[in-house]
């Protein structure tokens, strides 16, 4: 057995090419990292917990009213590095203050959309980030226990980050009495175990729950109807790691980094036809074209055909308008797509389009919960076709139906899931429509 | 109706298994003991090599859930085994960032090295391999999961034949 997991243990990843490339944009949550020094002395060393000190009081000072915490997020232009952008500091306040039972917060680190691995290098060498960050937003919101559900497949994450926890706790920076205050914040890991809906946060908060992951009805939203029912607060790994930076520096600071509506750094997990593929930290606001020098350009020297901008689920870019873009929320939704979760996903002009739809498109229909009957059946609709289109079976009419089934999917479904999969068919669509319709004209004169 | 079920009764539970079972169960309010129960699925697969209709019921009985509950779990999440798998079970990943990098490639490797179809096992009952959705490791493509808990990144040809022979070695 020892010597399985000897073996085992020469095949993990070290993080030398996603993370400790030298090739960070003015880092903050990577910044310093090289692999080794994950623990709580290095993360001290690095300033870390200074903040959370600094809020209750424990480093000389008044310490920070909860009101004051908030505000200086909402100043500090963060947005949800989950996906969705939501300003962090908005959704913060939305928690009952009066509430007089149980409050929760969750750190969403489920993280499963295709082509990303950011929060993957954020947990395994810089967990006390997420640790120190959710105690922050535990304690502007009032929330004495909190969980981090963690991506069941990266089951070595989950294990750096409850010795993470482990080394917090003995430190008391966890526990009863936070730092000898009165503030206190139970924390524990949680893992998921292969369920990509995991990931959507009501999804999420039934599976830590110890039930199938099927997203509830919103409203009621988790900040009123959560976790047991209790209000909730669920923030993406990256976001929570982000928080402690603004509290030490100052919410104008991080936002003076990025752009204005765009605060701060983002990391981009850019992978696909790159020449290094890995993560890239970088202020909001960055070209796409320094990203993609960064990592190395298009592999083997070959054309850029296509960008998905922001995970599987964001609509894919040709070239001439990815190159034309800034990386932050506003400019990629200009362009059409989304940010997402930062999952840049490049490919060079050898790429089948159809091909790649259909992978997608797979993907969606394995992932869909089943709970509503337009993305349990629509998903399906759209593999077969796209899979009849790239073997030789499509017909003219296909294309037409494909976007239709894509449309009736959008709007009608819980959760997004469904916009998911149908986001990724009408851009593919509309941008490269030509290449499904010579799949289809080529099947036709075969027929005939 | 069809052939009768035979009646299942709940798998026994060592004390080191309810021992770790019980640090996942702290985590939750004493009232949410259900919380636990992917936990406790993924510790007893990782114990017996797969979750049997036996060790539902033992989790059931230990959490005080319906047993329905634990098999809706089991049969919802995709790394749960609900039949036996090889001594290693193969994970590789096969979407659409891996498959810019060669992880259908890989898995291809993988069946031929061991002749196996995807998803089958090896007579010898070793390795079982599967193609997968995303591991979130996508940088590292080619990727593989092997037994649910340790990720091997970076598998080309070469890495995956060491890996294998390896592994027979290590477990003759």
């Amino acid at each position: 057995m020892a010597r399985v997991q000897e073996i085992l243990a020469q095949f993990q990843a070290k993080g030398v090419e996603t993370c400790f490339h030298g090739r960070h944009i003015n880092p903050q949550i990577y910044a310093e990292l090289n692999g080794g020094n994950w623990g709580l002395k290095d993360y001290e060393a690095r300033g870390g917990y200074a903040a959370l000190r600094k809020i209750v009081g424990q480093d000389g000072g008044a310490g920070m009213t909860q009101d004051e915490v908030i505000a200086e997020l909402k100043a500090s232009g963060l947005r949800g590095r989950g996906g969705a952008g939501f300003p962090t500091g908005l959704k913060w306040s939305f928690m009952p203050r009066g509430f007089p039972g149980q409050k929760y917060l969750v750190c969403n680190s489920d993280e499963g959309e295709p082509g990303t691995f950011k929060d993957r290098d954020i947990l395994m060498y810089n967990p006390h980030a997420v640790i120190e960050g959710m105690a922050i937003a535990a304690y502007a919101m009032g929330a004495s226990v909190g969980y981090n559900y963690i991506h069941g497949e990266v089951f070595q994450v989950y294990e750096r980050f409850e010795a993470a926890i482990e080394q917090a706790r003995e430190a008391g920076y966890l526990g009863q009495g936070v730092m000898g205050s009165t503030f206190n914040f139970q924390l524990h890991a949680h893992h998921g175990f292969g369920a990509y809906i995991c990931g959507e946060e009501t999804a999420l908060l039934e599976s830590l729950e110890g039930k199938k992951g099927q997203p509830r009805f919103k409203p009621p939203f988790p900040a009123s109807f959560g976790l047991y029912g209790k209000p909730t607060t669920i923030n993406n790994t990256e976001t929570f790691a982000a928080t402690p930076w603004i509290i030490r520096n100052g919410g104008p600071a991080y936002l003076e980094c990025g752009k204005p509506n765009n605060g701060g750094t983002k990391i981009f997990s850019i992978q696909g036809d790159v020449e290094r593929p890995g993560n890239y930290e970088i202020p909001l606001g960055t070209p796409f074209a320094k990203l993609l020098e960064l990592a190395g350009g298009v592999r083997g020297g070959k054309t850029l055909k296509a960008v998905i901008p922001g995970g599987s689920s964001s609509p894919v870019l040709p070239a001439d308008i990815i190159m034309q873009c800034t990386m932050d929320y506003d400019s990629i939704a200009k362009a059409g797509s989304m940010l997402g979760s930062g999952a840049v996903m490049v490919m060079d002009d050898s790429r089948d389009m159809v091909e790649t739809l259909l992978r997608l498109s797979y993907f969606y229909m394995h992932e869909s919960c089943g709970q509503c009957t337009p993305c349990r059946e629509g998903t399906g609709w759209l593999w077969r076709m796209v899979e009849r289109i790239e073997h030789g079976q499509g017909r003219p009419e296909d294309l037409d139906v494909l976007d239709n089934v894509a449309e009736n999917i959008m709007g009608r479904t819980i959760c997004a899931l469904g916009d998911a999969a149908a986001m990724p068919v009408r851009a593919m669509l509309k941008h490269f429509r030509h290449e499904f319709a010579a799949k289809i004209d080529a099947a036709q004169k075969q027929a005939a | 109706m069809s052939a009768a079920v035979e009646p299942v009764s709940a798998a026994p539970l060592s004390e080191a298994t309810q021992a770790r079972f019980a640090r996942e169960v702290a985590k939750y309010p004493p009232e949410q003991k259900q919380s636990a129960v992917m936990a406790c699925l993924s510790i007893v697969q990782q114990e017996q090599g797969w979750v049997s209709p036996e060790n539902e019921l033992a989790v059931a009985e230990y959490l005080g859930m319906p047993p329905m509950a634990v098999h809706e779990v089991t049969t919802f999440y995709n790394m749960y085994n609900q039949k036996p798998v090889g001594r290693f079970k193969l994970n590789v990943c096969t979407n659409a960032p891996c498959m810019f990098a060669g992880g259908p490639q890989a898995l291809q490797h993988l069946c031929d090295k061991l002749g196996v179809q995807p998803y089958g096992t090896t007579a010898d009952g070793m390795f079982t391999v599967q193609p997968s959705e995303c591991l979130g490791a996508c940088g590292d493509s080619p990727v593989m999961l092997v037994n649910d808990r340790h990720m091997c990144s970076y598998m080309s040809n070469d890495k995956l034949d060491q890996l294998v022979d390896g592994l027979r070695k290590a477990e003759d």
